[in-house]
C-alpha cells in the first residue's frame, strides 16, 4: 500500500476501495426484524416468541461473522490505505457520539426525577391534593411506593468497579504501545488483561444486582430510583459486554499476527470504544452511585 | 464555481474485483439487494419514499374523510387515532426523511466528486433497514387492538394502555433511528473525507453543506428518541416508572425527551429542503447563490438554535414563567437565520435572469409557503398566543406549511431538478408545470382554512367536530382529494420521463454548475468519478 | 385593525361558504370574543404580531415578484453576477433581530400576567379523566362541592341517526359555575393520561397531568356559558370530553352553592345500608351508563379484542372478590382504569351488582358493605 500519508484533498488522486456488493446487510434487517418480532410475542405472553429472537439472534451471529469476516480479509489483504483510514476514523467517531446521546437520554431522565419531578411530588400542593405525606428526598422509589428498600451505596463493589474499569484503560492503552513498538508478546499479554479486567467488572456487577435484588429489595421497578439505577447501570453493562467481546475478537485477531504498527484502525476502534464505556462509568458512579 | 477535470491514472492497488462489471455478480433482485452503488441505493430510496407518501397520504384522505361532516361516518374514534399516529409516522420516518436521505445519495459523491459513499455496504444496509421497520409498522394495523392511537409523538403515559401494536411501533422506531443514524455516520464521512482535490468545505454546493449538518443533527437527535420509546417499553412491560408519577417518574419527562429529539428532527427535515432549493434558484436566475457564506453560516446556527427551543412544544405542561421565556426567546430567534436565507434566496433571484421551469415553480412554490409557514410558527412561538393554539388546528395548518409546502415541494422541485441526470431523458415540462398548478392550488386549499379552525377553537387529534366548525373541514377536505389525485399526475409524469422522455442533454439546465452537470454526462455513468477531478 | 381583518376574512369566508355549501351555522374563524383581560391581552398580542408579519411578508414577496416579474429572461433580462454584501447581510440579519426584540416585550408582559395563579377567590380542582371531567371546589365560596361533568350529546346524534343540536358535542351534565368577575384558580390534575383543559375565551388553557397538580387563572368579566373541548390526546373519546363553564352573577352563584351543598347532603350514601337486587341494579345501571358505557357498551359486548365483553365474562360471573378489585383498582397498563377513587363504595356495589345481573350474566348481589371490607 503506497498511498500517500497526507490526507488532504488535494493529495487524493488515488483510488478508493468501493467494495462489492454483498448480501450480510439484508441478513442483518432480516435478523433485527425476527428480534423484534419475537420480543414483542415475548413480551405480550404470545407463543413463539423465543423462537423468533433465536433465530434472529442466529442469522445476526452469522451475519456478523461473514460480514467482519469480509472486511478484515480485505484489511488484511491490503485493500485499504491511508485514506479509507480516515474514514473509519469520522465513521467510529461519530458512532461512539451517537452512543454518547442514547445514554444521554437515561442521564436526563435521572437529572429530570431527582431535580424536579420528585420534589414536585412532595411539594404543598401536591401534597395538599395528590399524594397526602410524600416527602421529597433522594433516593425515592416514588409516593405510590409502599415497599422499604435500600440504594446502593457507593463505596462497596461499585468503588472496586470504578478501579477496575479505570486501570483496564490503562492496559488496553499499554497494548496500544506494544502494537506500535511491534511488541506482540507484551501486546496480547495488556490486551489480555484488559479482557480480564472487563470480565471481572462484568462479574462484580452481577454480585451486586444479586445483591440488590435479594438483599436490598432494589429492583428495576422500584420507582424512579430503581427504574434510573438499573436502566442506566445497565445499559451501560451491556456496552461493557459487547466491548469485552470486540476486545476478545481483536484479541485472537493480534494472536493471528494482524495489523502492522502504522496500520490498525480496528485494534484503535475497539480501544475507543473502550475509553467511552469508562469514561461513561465515570459519570454513572458519580451521578448514580455517589452524589 | 469553476472546476477543471484533472485526468490522472492511477495505478493502485485497489483489490481485486472489477469496476466494470456493474452489478458485482448479482442480478435480479439480488442486485438490487446486495448493492454498494450509491445510485442504486439513491433510487430505492426515493421509490421507498414515494410508496410510503401513498400509504401516509391515503391514511391523511381517511382523515378529511372522517372530518369532511360533523358526526362519526366512516371509521370508528380509535381507527382514527390510529389513522393520525400513523400517517405522522409514515409520513414524516417514511415519506419525507427518506426521500432527501435519496437525493443525499445520489447527489453527494456526484457533486464533491467521490467513487461513492464513504461506506458503500453500510449504506445498503442503512436503505434496507427501512423496509422492515415500515412492515413493522403496518403490521401494527393487523395486531389485536390495531395501531397504537398515540399520535406521532407517543406521549406517555396514554403509550402504556395500549396493545401489541404499541411495542411493534417501537421497536420500528428503534429500527428507523439506526437506520437513520448510520445512514447520517456515512454521509458526514462521505463529505469530510471524500472530497475531491481542491473542493474545499466553503467550495461545496450548499446542498452538501445542509446535508453535512442535518446528519450531524440525525446524529445527536435519533439517539434520544431510540432512548424515550425505551423507556416507553420498559414501562409497559418491565414495571419500570420513568413516566409515572406514582413511581416518583413524570409524563412531562417523556415529552421533555421526546422534543430534544422532535424540534431538530422539523430541521432535519426542512435544512435539506434547504440544499434543495438553494440549487435550483441559482439555476434558473441564472446567477450565483446570493451570499453563499451567510448561508453556511444561518444554517448551522439554526442547527445549533434548534438543540435549545424544544419546550415550545410544551408551553401548556405548566412550567415555571422562567422556562416559558427562555424558550419563547430562543424560539423567535431561530428567525433571524431563516429570514437570512430567506432573503438571500430572494436576492440570489434579484437582477438573475429567470425562467419558470417545474423546478423553479416549486421552488418558488416553496419559499413562498414556507415563509408563510414560519410566520405561523413565530406566531406559535409566543407563549401567551401559543396557549390559545396548542392543540388546535392551527398547529396543524403550520407544520404542514413547513413540511408539505415545504419539505414535500423541495422534494419535487429536486425531482423535476434531477431528473435528466438521473435517467437521462426529460420529464413532460407541461405536465410538470400542471402538476405544480393543481398541487399549488390544493395545498391551500387544504391547509390554509385549518389556521381558522385552529383559531376558532378546534382541537387537533378530534374525529368529530362541533357544528361551527363544519365549513372549513368541508373545503379542506375536498382540497385533500384533490391534491391526492394530483400526485397519481406525478406518478405519471415520472414514469413517462423515465419510459418515453426525450434524451436529455449533458447540462439542461443552463445555469447550473455543480460537479453532476458540468462534469459527468448524462444520464451520470454507474460508477461516478472512479478518478476524481480537481477542482479550481 | 381587527374589524378591516375581519372584513377581508369574513369575504373569503363567504366565498369558502358559497363553495362548500355549509349549512346555515356561524361561520368562525377567529379567536371567540373574549370574556377576561387575559383573552384580550392575548387577542390584541396576536394582532399585533399579525401585522408585523403581513407587512414583512409582503414587503419580501414584493420584492420577489418584481424580480419574477422585470427579470424574466423571457423579456430579455441578462443576469448580473453579484453574489454578496455585506452591508444588506448585516442590516437583513439585524433589523429582524431588533424586530424580535419589539415583540419580546409586549410578549412577556402577558406570560407573566398569565402565569400570576396567587390570590384567587375561588379555587377549583379539575381531574381529567378518560373520558370526563370531576370538578372540587377547594378553597373559596362553595368549598366542598364536587361532581363531575360529561358529555350529554346523545349518540343518536353522532351516529347520525338524529339531527345534531346547537351545542352539539359541546354540552354536558354538570357545568362548572363560577361567579363573575372573581378570580378562579384552577388545578389541574389526572387520573390516567393526561388531558388539557382549556376555555379559549378565559385564555386558559392548562394540561392535566396525572399525578401531578397544576395550575392556572382566569377573571370572566361577563356572564354567560363558554364551551370548549380537553385538547390533549388522550385515548379514544378524546374528542367527547367537553369543558362547559357557566358564568353567573354573585347571586346567583351563592344561590347555586347553597343547592348544591344540600343535594349533595342528600345524596351521601350509608355504607353499611342493605340493599335489595332490583333498587341496587337500577341504581347500578345509572351508574355504568356513566362511566363504563364507553368501553364496554350498552350490550355488555364491548369492542373486542380492545375492550372486553362483560356479557359472559369470568370475572363478571365469577367470584365476588376478583370482580371488585378489577372496578376498586383498575387493570394495570390497561384502559381499565381504578374508579375507587371516583365511586363511593355504594356505587361500586351497585354497578358490580348490575353487571352481574345483565345481559345473561347471574351471578348474585353485592353490598356496599363489600365493596368496603376489599379497599386496602
Ligand atoms: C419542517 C418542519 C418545521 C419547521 C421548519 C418549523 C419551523 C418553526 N416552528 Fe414549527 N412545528 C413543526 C415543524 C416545523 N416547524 C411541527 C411538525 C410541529 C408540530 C409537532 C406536533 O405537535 O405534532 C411544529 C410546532 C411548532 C410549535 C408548537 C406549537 C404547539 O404545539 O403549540 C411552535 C411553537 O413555538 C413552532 C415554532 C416554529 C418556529 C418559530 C419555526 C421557525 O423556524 C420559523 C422561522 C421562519 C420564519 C420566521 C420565516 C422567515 C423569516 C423571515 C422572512 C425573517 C423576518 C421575520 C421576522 C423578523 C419575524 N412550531
Ligand atoms: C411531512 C409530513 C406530512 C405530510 C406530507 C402530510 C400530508 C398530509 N396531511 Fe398530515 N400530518 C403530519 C405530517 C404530514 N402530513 C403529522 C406529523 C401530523 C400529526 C399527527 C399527529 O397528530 O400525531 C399530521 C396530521 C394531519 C392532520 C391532523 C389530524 C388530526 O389532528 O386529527 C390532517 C388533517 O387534515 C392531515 C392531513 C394531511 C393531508 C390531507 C396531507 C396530504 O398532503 C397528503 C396527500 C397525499 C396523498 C393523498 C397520497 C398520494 C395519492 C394517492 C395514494 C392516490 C390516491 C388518491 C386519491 C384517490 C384521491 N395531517
Ligand atoms: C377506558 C375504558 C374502560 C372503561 C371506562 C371501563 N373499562 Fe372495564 N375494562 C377495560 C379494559 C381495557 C379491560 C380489560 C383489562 C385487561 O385486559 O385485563 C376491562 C376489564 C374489565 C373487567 C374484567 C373483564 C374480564 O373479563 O376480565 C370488568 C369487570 C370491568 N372492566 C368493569 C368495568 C366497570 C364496572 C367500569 C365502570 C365503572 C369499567 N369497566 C369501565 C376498559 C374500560
Ligand atoms: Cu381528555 Cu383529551
Ligand atoms: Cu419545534
Amino acid at each position: 500500500m503506497a498511498h500517500s500519508a497526507s490526507t488532504t484533498p488535494a493529495a487524493r488522486q488515488q483510488h478508493y476501495a468501493v467494495p462489492q456488493p454483498m448480501p450480510w446487510p439484508i441478513l442483518g434487517s432480516t435478523s433485527l426484524f425476527l428480534m423484534a418480532l419475537g420480543a414483542v410475542f415475548v413480551f405480550n405472553s404470545a407463543k413463539g416468541g423465543w423462537v423468533g429472537i433465536a433465530a434472529g439472534f442466529m442469522l445476526l451471529l452469522y451475519m456478523m461473522v461473514r460480514w467482519f469476516g469480509d472486511v478484515i480479509r480485505e484489511s488484511e489483504g491490503g485493500k485499504y490505505g491511508r485514506w479509507e483510514d480516515v474514514s473509519f476514523r469520522w465513521g467510529m467517531s461519530f458512532f461512539i457520539f451517537s452512543e454518547v446521546m442514547f445514554f444521554g437520554a437515561f442521564f436526563g431522565a435521572l437529572f429530570w426525577v431527582r431535580q424536579y419531578s420528585v420534589p414536585d411530588l412532595g411539594g404543598l400542593e401536591s401534597q395538599a391534593y395528590a399524594w397526602p405525606g410524600f416527602s421529597a428526598h433522594w433516593p425515592s422509589a416514588g409516593p405510590g411506593f409502599t415497599e422499604a428498600f435500600s440504594a446502593m451505596g457507593a463505596w462497596g463493589l461499585p468503588a472496586v468497579n470504578t478501579l477496575l474499569l479505570l486501570s483496564s484503560g490503562v492496559t488496553v492503552t499499554f497494548a496500544h504501545w506494544n502494537l506500535i513498538a511491534n511488541n506482540r508478546q507484551k501486546l496480547l499479554l495488556w490486551l489480555g488483561a484488559t479482557i480480564l479486567l472487563g470480565v471481572a467488572f462484568l462479574v462484580c456487577q452481577a454480585t451486586e444486582y444479586h445483591h440488590a435484588y435479594t438483599e436490598l429489595n432494589l429492583k428495576l421497578s422500584t420507582g424512579a430510583y430503581g427504574s434510573t439505577f438499573f436502566m442506566l447501570t445497565g445499559f451501560h453493562g451491556f456496552h461493557v459486554t459487547v466491548g469485552a467481546i470486540m476486545l476478545t475478537v481483536i484479541w485472537f485477531r493480534c494472536l493471528k499476527g494482524h495489523f502492522k504498527p502504522d496500520h490498525h484502525f480496528a485494534f484503535e476502534g475497539v480501544a475507543w470504544y473502550w475509553h467511552f464505556v469508562d469514561v461513561v462509568w465515570l459519570g454513572l458512579f458519580i451521578f448514580v452511585y455517589w452524589l | 464555481m469553476s472546476s477543471v477535470v484533472d485526468s490522472h491514472d492511477h495505478d493502485h492497488a485497489h483489490g481485486g474485483h472489477d469496476h466494470h462489471d456493474h452489478h458485482g455478480g448479482y442480478s435480479g433482485v439480488m442486485r438490487w439487494i446486495t448493492t454498494t452503488n450509491h445510485k442504486d441505493i439513491g433510487t430505492m430510496y426515493l421509490w421507498f419514499s414515494f410508496m410510503m407518501f401513498m400509504v401516509g397520504g391515503v391514511m391523511a384522505l381517511a382523515i378529511r374523510l372522517e372530518l369532511f361532516s360533523p358526526g362519526m361516518q366512516f371509521f370508528n374514534p380509535d381507527q382514527f387515532n390510529q389513522f393520525i399516529t400513523m400517517h405522522g409516522l409514515i409520513m414524516v420516518f417514511g415519506a419525507i426523511m427518506p426521500a432527501f436521505v435519496g437525493f443525499a445519495n445520489w447527489q453527494i459523491p456526484m457533486m464533491i466528486g467521490a467513487p461513492d459513499m464513504a461506506f458503500a455496504r453500510l449504506n445498503n444496509w442503512s436503505f434496507w433497514l427501512l423496509p422492515f421497520a415500515g412492515t413493522l409498522l403496518i403490521l401494527s394495523f393487523f395486531t389485536p387492538g390495531g395501531a397504537p392511537g398515540v399520535g406521532w409523538t407517543l406521549y406517555a403515559p396514554l403509550t402504556v394502555q395500549m396493545g401489541i401494536g404499541m411495542d411493534l411501533t417501537i421497536f420500528a422506531v428503534h429500527i428507523l433511528g439506526m437506520s437513520s443514524i448510520l445512514g447520517s455516520i456515512n454521509i458526514i464521512t462521505t463529505i469530510l473525507n471524500m472530497r475531491a482535490p481542491g473542493m474545499t468545505l466553503m467550495k461545496m454546493p450548499l446542498f452538501c453543506w445542509t446535508w453535512l449538518i442535518t446528519a450531524y443533527l440525525l446524529v445527536a437527535a435519533m439517539p434520544v428518541l431510540a432512548g424515550a420509546v425505551t423507556m416507553t417499553l420498559t414501562d409497559r412491560h418491565f414495571g419500570t416508572t420513568f413516566f409515572n408519577a406514582a413511581g416518583g417518574g413524570d409524563p412531562v419527562l417523556y415529552q421533555h425527551i421526546f422534543w430534544f429529539f422532535g424540534h431538530p428532527e422539523v430541521y432535519i427535515i426542512a435544512l435539506p429542503a434547504f440544499g434543495v432549493i438553494s440549487q435550483v434558484i441559482p439555476a434558473f436566475s441564472r446567477k450565483p447563490l446570493f451570499g453563499y457564506a451567510s448561508m453556511v453560516y444561518a444554517t448551522s446556527a439554526i442547527a445549533i438554535l434548534s438543540f435549545i427551543v424544544w419546550a415550545h412544544h410544551m408551553y401548556t405542561v405548566g412550567m415555571p414563567v422562567t422556562g416559558q421565556l427562555f424558550f419563547m426567546y430562543a424560539t423567535t430567534l431561530i428567525a433571524v437565520p431563516t429570514g437570512v436565507k430567506v432573503f438571500n434566496w430572494v436576492a440570489t433571484m434579484w437582477k438573475g435572469s429567470l425562467t419558470f421551469e417545474t423546478p423553479m415553480l416549486f421552488a418558488l412554490g416553496f419559499l413562498f409557503l414556507f415563509t408563510l409557514g414560519g410566520f405561523t410558527g413565530l406566531v406559535l412561538s409566543l407563549v401567551p398566543v401559543d396557549i390559545q393554539l396548542h392543540d388546535t388546528y392551527y398547529v396543524v395548518a403550520h407544520f404542514h406549511y413547513v413540511m408539505v409546502a415545504g419539505a414535500l415541494f423541495s422534494a419535487f422541485a429536486g425531482v423535476y431538478f434531477w431528473l435528466p441526470k438521473w435517467t437521462g431523458k426529460m420529464y413532460d415540462e407541461k405536465l410538470g408545470q400542471v402538476h405544480f398548478w393543481l398541487t399549488l392550488i390544493f395545498f391551500n386549499m387544504i391547509f390554509f382554512v385549518q389556521h381558522f379552525l385552529g383559531m376558532a377553537g378546534m382541537p387537533r387529534r378530534i374525529p368529530d367536530y362541533p357544528l361551527m366548525f363544519e365549513t372549513w373541514n368541508k373545503i379542506s377536505s375536498i382540497g385533500a382529494f384533490g391534491f391526492g389525485l394530483t400526485q397519481l399526475l406525478f406518478l405519471y409524469i415520472v414514469l413517462k420521463c423515465i419510459r418515453s422522455g426525450e434524451p436529455a442533454p449533458q447540462k439542461p439546465w443552463e445555469g447550473a454548475d455543480s460537479l453532476e452537470w458540468t462534469h459527468l454526462p448524462t444520464p451520470a455513468p454507474y460508477h461516478s468519478f472512479e478518478t476524481q477531478p480537481v477542482v479550481k | 385593525m381587527r374589524a378591516t381583518l375581519k372584513r377581508v376574512i369574513s369575504l373569503l369566508a363567504t366565498l369558502g361558504a358559497l363553495a362548500a355549501s355549509a349549512q346555515a351555522h356561524a361561520i368562525a374563524w377567529y379567536f371567540r370574543e373574549p370574556g377576561s383581560q387575559l383573552a384580550r391581552d392575548i387577542d390584541t398580542l396576536h394582532q399585533y404580531v399579525m401585522w408585523l408579519i403581513i407587512i414583512i411578508f409582503v414587503g419580501v414577496f414584493a420584492f420577489m415578484f418584481y424580480a419574477c416579474w422585470a427579470h424574466r429572461k423571457s423579456v430579455g433580462h441578462k443576469a448580473a453576477q453579484f453574489h454578496e454584501n455585506t452591508t444588506v447581510e448585516l442590516l437583513w440579519t439585524v433589523i429582524p433581530a431588533i424586530i424580535l426584540i419589539i415583540i419580546a416585550f409586549p410578549a412577556t408582559k402577558v406570560v407573566i400576567a398569565q402565569k400570576d395563579t396567587s390570590s384567587p377567590d375561588i379555587t377549583v380542582k379539575v381531574t381529567g379523566i378518560q373520558w370526563k371531567w370531576a370538578y372540587d371546589y377547594v378553597k373559596g365560596e362553595g368549598e366542598g362541592i364536587s361532581f363531575v361533568s360529561m358529555l350529554t350529546t346523545p349518540r343518536e346524534q353522532i351516529e347520525g341517526d338524529a339531527p345534531k343540536g346547537e351545542n352539539y358535542l359541546l354540552e354536558v351534565d354538570n357545568e362548572l359555575v363560577v361567579p363573575v368577575n372573581k378570580k378562579i384558580r384552577i388545578l389541574t390534575t389526572a387520573a390516567d393520561v393526561v388531558h388539557s383543559w382549556w376555555v379559549p375565551s378565559f385564555g386558559a388553557k392548562q394540561d392535566a397531568i396525572p399525578g401531578f397538580i397544576r395550575d392556572l387563572w382566569f377573571r370572566p368579566e361577563v356572564t354567560g356559558t363558554f364551551r370548549s373541548q380537553c385538547v390533549e390526546l388522550c385515548g379514544k373519546e378524546h374528542g367527547f370530553m367537553p369543558i362547559v363553564v357557566h358564568v353567573v352573577s354573585q347571586d346567583e352563584y351563592s344561590k347555586w352553592v347553597a343547592q348544591k351543598q344540600k343535594e349533595m347532603a342528600a345524596q351521601q350514601d350509608d355504607p353499611s345500608k342493605t340493599w335489595g337486587l332490583d333498587e341496587l341494579k337500577a341504581r347500578g345501571e345509572k351508574v355504568y351508563a356513566a362511566n363504563c358505557v364507553a368501553c364496554h357498551q350498552a350490550n355488555g359486548k364491548g369492542t373486542p379484542p380492545a375492550f372486553p365483553p362483560l356479557d359472559g365474562s369470568k370475572t363478571a360471573t365469577g367470584p365476588k372478590e376478583g370482580h371488585i378489585d378489577t372496578v376498586l383498582n383498575g387493570r394495570p397498563n390497561t384502559a381499565m382504569a381504578a374508579f375507587g377513587k371516583q365511586l363511593n363504595d355504594t356505587d361500586i356495589a351497585a354497578v358490580v351488582t348490575y353487571e352481574r345481573n345483565s345481559w345473561s350474566n347471574k351471578a348474585g348481589i353485592v353490598q356496599p358493605a363489600e365493596v368496603k371490607a376489599r379497599r386496602k
